[in-house]
């Protein structure tokens, strides 16, 4: 792209934006920055969610559509170790172990035994989300679920700038985010095993032929990216609710992040994060019956004009 | 380019070997007019004697519920099959047009007072909501067209339950959660055409029409492109094919179809809610494709009779809240143990009996897999 259109689109798209954020902030500050911290948190979570689904994606190009299941999975798994245990860490610790095995055990027992076969790979994951989706409600019932946020995160938090006050969980999202994030970014360039995934999605058959055992790799990987769903889960369970359908919610969220983003790239879900969660926040807040409509404004911007997302590389 | 464009560019078919004494081996080498006539077959004619005695013999219940539930799902699969099979594109937004379709019929003709209707003749209603789905299904094509395999899946999904959180939102036009109610087909000629035999009727006519149809079109100039896009866009394009109009005429086509489909779905059911655009359907209709087998137009609506059967005998297997449980494993087996469904099935065994018998296996027994 030349320097030109560079700076076009940078005209295009941040003219309108600025010029509502000074509309914003002058109409009613106290909203804008309120819908700012609760766009930036739901990214936030987004982000964990989509990270696995990106990862799974980038290494062996397996569309798991039963992520969002995985998640809800997670999620009442954590809900339930809380209640046992009263511990909030067992419960992230319980919701991670959850997703992860049943990922690992989709990897090792279906998807190693159709390499290559993406489109087969995806129905098989579209079936499992049935299954899971009415098994869970076979066992936990159609009820909402919501889990308390550990103490010491409990309550408001008092005494901000503009705003004054705000849910301390909600803004601790922000921070796990950021440190999930960066735990991935380490963990895949600056970890041995995170660059055999990075040497396996670039080319699979070649990191084979160099000795490593690619198959012990996918289902690192896959267990790993599962594991971030059902993590995303405990999270979630706090801030939204446990119910049947939010399974669905988050793999659109997850589906929306890595097409906008980038498919398997982790900055790119973490952009791809930011720019829905913002989204579905501000039209909610200012625009509530199109709020889902700037969303899909956004896919389609971004489809016409890079389909392969904004930070994507053809495959 | 990477090794999987290469496998793509390079991707030779190898010749099937010919078996010995099968006298439609030769079948390459026969004048092209003669492969593409259709012979009437007597397995033809007695599957069409009984779906046209059907309503006399059967009850009321099976009538309505079962078959022409069955029909109108069928249509709608059927778009899908036919983008899937022959185009090699599988969307998940098929069920999307359709309800766009159901949704404008009740939106300009007639539905329960207190929604906003325009109440116009129903047939207006029915060609607009029809016109208005095509360039809905013309606009996805568009959209989705710029992606390949797995990538169609995603953005259809996505665009799939976008409209479905947008019904769901918007109380203006769509209502909200509870959609449009007492949506029912036209009094004409002194028939109530909601009534179990006249919608029976209506339901095979529009499906035998749309099976037709999809066969015909399979044959024609456009059809064979199709495939061979399916098969090799890139040596299509360098045949001269302009391969994106082809794929998104095919979605043009497709929307045709589902939205008849859709229509015939909304009078069936009485009404159109969120829920019938929700995931749940979008997936039901590629399960019902995938059920079915995409190699033949007419998997389309085998899947259909077996997914209604399961989603009404499915309480006397198991609870009836469990028809999800049963529809994915049934689901799931099928995706795991067959490359195409029923059909797939029925040609691994007829042509294991007939080659057994020394006869003729099935044509399509030698085709290939479209779910790879």
């Amino acid at each position: 792209m030349t320097r030109f259109w560079k700076g076009f689109w940078a005209l295009l798209i941040g003219v309108p934006i600025l010029a509502f954020t000074v509309w914003g902030l002058q109409d009613n500050p106290r909203l804008f920055v309120v819908t700012l911290l609760n766009g930036l948190t739901l990214a936030s979570l987004y982000f964990i969610v989509a990270s696995g689904f990106t990862l799974v994606f980038g290494l062996m190009r397996n569309v798991n559509l039963a992520h969002g299941s995985l998640y809800l999975l997670g999620g009442y798994l954590g809900f339930f170790t809380a209640q046992f245990t009263g511990s909030w860490l067992l419960a992230l610790a319980a919701g991670f172990a959850a997703a992860a095995v049943v990922g690992l055990a989709m990897q090792v027992s279906i998807f190693r035994f159709m390499p290559g076969q993406d489109l087969r790979q995806t129905l098989v994951t579209i079936g499992l989300s049935i299954v899971i989706a009415d098994l869970l409600m076979w066992a936990i019932g159609a009820q909402v679920h919501q889990m308390s946020p550990p103490a010491s995160l409990d309550g408001p938090l008092r005494g901000l700038p503009v705003i004054r006050v705000y849910s301390t969980y909600r803004l601790s999202l922000l921070p796990i985010g950021v440190a999930i994030g960066v735990a991935l970014w380490l963990f895949l360039n600056r970890t041995r095993i995170g660059m055999m995934i990075r040497a396996g999605v670039d080319d699979r058959g070649m990191l084979a032929a160099a000795g490593v055992n690619v198959n012990l790799v996918f289902a690192t990987t896959f267990a790993i990216g599962a594991g971030l769903a059902g993590f995303g889960g405990v999270i979630g369970a706090v801030e939204l609710s446990m119910v049947p359908g939010e399974d669905t919610r988050l793999l659109l969220a997850s589906l929306v992040v890595v097409i906008v983003g980038g498919m398997g790239s982790v900055v790119g879900a973490a952009l791809g994060a930011a720019i829905f969660g913002l989204a579905e926040t501000y039209g909610l807040a200012y625009a509530p019956t199109y709020s889902v409509v700037f969303t899909f404004v956004i896919l389609v911007l971004v489809l016409a004009f890079r389909p392969r997302g904004i930070l994507g590389r053809p495959a | 380019m990477s090794a999987a464009n290469w496998r793509g560019a390079m991707n030779v078919q190898t010749p099937r070997p010919v078996a010995p004494g099968n006298p439609r081996a030769g079948a390459a080498h026969e004048p092209r007019a003669r492969r593409f006539t259709n012979p009437i077959r007597p397995r033809h004619v007695v599957v069409l004697a009984f779906l046209l005695g059907y309503p006399w013999f059967a009850t009321p219940f099976f009538t309505f519920q079962i078959a022409a539930q069955a029909l109108a799902l069928g249509l709608i699969a059927l778009s899908l099959t036919f983008l899937g099979g022959s185009g090699g594109m599988i969307s998940l937004a098929q069920m999307t047009v359709a309800g766009i379709a159901g949704y404008m019929v009740a939106i300009f003709g007639s539905a329960a007072a207190d929604n906003p209707s325009l109440g116009w003749p129903w047939w207006l209603a029915v060609l607009l909501g029809i016109a208005i789905a095509v360039v809905a299904a013309t606009f996805i094509g568009w959209l989705s067209v710029r992606t390949e395999g797995i990538y169609t899946i995603m953005i259809t999904l996505a665009i799939g339950v976008a409209f479905y959180y947008l019904a769901l939102q918007n109380y203006a036009v769509f209502n909200g959660f509870q959609g449009k109610q007492q949506v029912f087909p036209p009094t004409l000629a002194g028939i109530y055409w909601r009534d179990p035999t006249p919608f029976y009727y209506l339901a095979l006519a529009c499906a035998l029409a749309g099976y037709l149809f999809v066969v015909h079109l399979l044959r024609t100039p456009f059809g064979i492109a199709l495939q061979g896009i399916r098969d090799n866009p890139r040596r299509m394009h360098a045949l001269g094919f302009n391969v994106t109009a082809h794929r998104v005429a095919a979605y043009a086509v497709a929307g045709v179809i589902a939205a008849v489909g859709g229509v015939l779905f909304t009078w069936y059911n009485g009404l159109v809610t969120p829920g019938s655009v929700g995931t749940g359907w979008l997936i039901n209709i590629l399960v019902i494709a995938v059920l079915g087998g995409m190699r033949h137009p007419v998997g389309a609506f085998l899947g259909a009779i077996v997914f209604v059967l399961l989603q009404n005998f499915a309480i006397d297997v198991i609870d009836r809240e469990r028809f999800n449980l049963v529809i994915g494993v049934v689901f799931l087996s099928i995706v795991l143990f067959s490359r195409d469904g029923l059909l797939g099935w029925w040609a691994a065994l007829s042509a294991r009996m007939l080659t057994h018998t020394g006869g003729t296996p099935w044509r399509a027994a030698s085709g290939r897999s479209y779910v790879r």
